[in-house]
């Protein structure tokens, strides 16, 4: 229950990080809210030799928008993300996913990056970031800076395209127009546990038509599941509850749920037939 | 291999020499033998480590003790003031009978304590949201909640802060 020994780092700079970085990116952590990795360290079941603490980097907090897209800087904080003020859909969405992101205390050291580059199926701004088909921008010191789309970023289970000498430094969103209606439900046993089955979704409703759908589904996969058949039988079609009835049944019918001690495969998909449809009320104002 | 550190708990310095993978829970108890600060599940679950760093509620088995340097740092020892009185949260406590083995309790305290610092007309779904972050295996949560509205009630009379805005029924 304790880490096993480390080399602790604690760069000033963006710069110096990456060089720590590449001097052993096989041996080395990137440590920011340590709200994953500690609790992996405390049990052994990470035991990197040296940590860099990116705590003390400048200018990798906050959130700001240009033009249609907003800029969340990779180290900031899920409470931060939670008393955000953008108005409109995304912000509300923000706003609501943090809510299910663990705990006060939790929220006030995990990040939002952190939490992206950890890819866990169950991760709330993973989800966001597949709905929402994120640009993850990622630094290292010998190839600078690129972007990676949310659908090549989050490759398995704890694994992204992230290489070991990189960072992740922010997270780019589209800002969504007001006609986008976005919501979240999720289902955990207790208040502030992973979701057993989360429903990310934003449909973009014009005139009483879906003129896009977009559905993401966390806890049924081992990375985020866009479910192109919802979304497919949502398109273009005029919003009725029924027609999001049919998509979650679509839903249900293409998931291949993993079957746990949390609950079996019918199980997670019986909760993708409640939870969608939920999510799909609670942006709408209705629970 | 150590390294020096200098940690302010409760407006005290300690001076002190720690391994990097010290954490934050363990050098308070340990090193600067402050063992109000209890260790339960040391990954995160439990709460009972609960400390403030510069005012926010944290985990102190997420957090390494060399990342609270420059901090401010308050554990339950930090929070009655000296006068042999309770701080309004632990009168509420006392009160409400609101602890029974009392393992838990530091962790409620900092919890509580700073979460209404910073939120004075936070409503009792927010305070109960709030509390879901500690386990408590005794009490059963009611008099927990009741001890932290009552704190409130105490703080905000003492602050002259408007009163709590209560949900709707």
């Amino acid at each position: 229950m304790k880490p096993s020994p480390f080399e602790y780092h604690r760069p000033e700079s963006l710069e110096e990080a990456l060089g720590m970085l590449a001097r052993d990116p096989d041996e080395s952590k990137v440590l920011a809210g340590g709200q994953s990795l500690v609790p992996m360290m405390n049990f052994r079941l990470a035991s990197p030799t040296r940590l860099i603490d990116i705590n003390r980097v400048p200018d990798l907090e906050g959130m700001s928008v240009s033009g249609d897209r907003l800029r969340v800087a990779a180290r900031t904080r899920h409470i931060d993300v939670q008393r955000n003020e953008l108005p409109g859909p995304l912000g509300e969405l923000l706003r609501e996913a943090a809510g299910h992101v663990g705990h006060l205390p939790i929220r006030t050291r995990g990040t939002f990056g952190g939490s992206i580059a950890h890819c866990d199926a169950a991760s709330e701004w993973c989800q966001v970031a597949a709905l929402l088909d994120a640009e993850m921008t990622v630094v290292s010191a010998s190839r600078g800076e690129r972007t990676i789309q949310a659908a090549d970023f989050f490759q398995s289970i704890f694994t992204t395209s992230l290489e070991l000498d990189e960072i992740l430094v922010a997270v780019t969103l589209p800002v969504l127009g007001e006609t986008w209606v976005t919501g979240i439900a999720e289902f955990a046993r207790r208040a502030g546990d992973f979701g057993i089955v989360t429903a990310t979704t934003a449909l973009n409703i014009v005139e009483g038509v879906v003129a896009e759908a977009r559905i993401s589904l966390g806890g049924v996969h081992e990375i985020p599941f866009r479910s192109e058949a919802a979304e497919t039988v949502l398109a273009g079609q005029a919003f009725t509850p029924e027609l999001v009835v049919a998509a979650a049944e679509a839903a249900a019918d293409e998931v291949d749920p993993p079957s746990d001690v949390h609950g079996d495969a019918d199980y997670r998909r019986d909760l993708v037939r409640a939870l969608l449809p939920r999510a799909v009320r609670s942006g709408m104002g209705a629970t | 291999m150590t390294t020096p550190l200098r940690l302010y708990v409760n407006g005290d310095r300690y001076d002190l020499d720690v391994e990097p993978r010290r954490t934050l829970a363990d050098a308070l108890r340990d090193d600067c033998g402050l063992t109000g600060t209890h260790l339960g599940c040391e990954h995160g679950v439990c709460g009972a480590c609960t400390v403030l760093v510069d005012g926010q509620p944290v985990r102190a088995c997420l957090m390494f003790a060399v990342q609270a340097e420059g901090s401010s740092v308050r554990t339950v020892e930090g929070l009655a003031p000296d006068d042999d009185t309770l701080h309004p949260v632990q009168q509420a406590f006392w009160d409400n009978h609101g602890l029974q083995c009392g393992f838990c309790t530091p962790g409620f305290l900092t919890l509580i304590t700073g979460y209404l610092e910073e939120n004075p007309t936070a409503n009792e779904e927010e305070l109960r949201d709030v509390l879901s972050s500690n386990l408590c295996r005794c009490t059963g949560y009611q008099n927990i909640i009741k001890a932290a509205l009552a704190a409130q009630r105490t703080m905000n009379a003492e602050s002259g802060a408007e009163p709590a805005e209560q949900a709707p029924a």
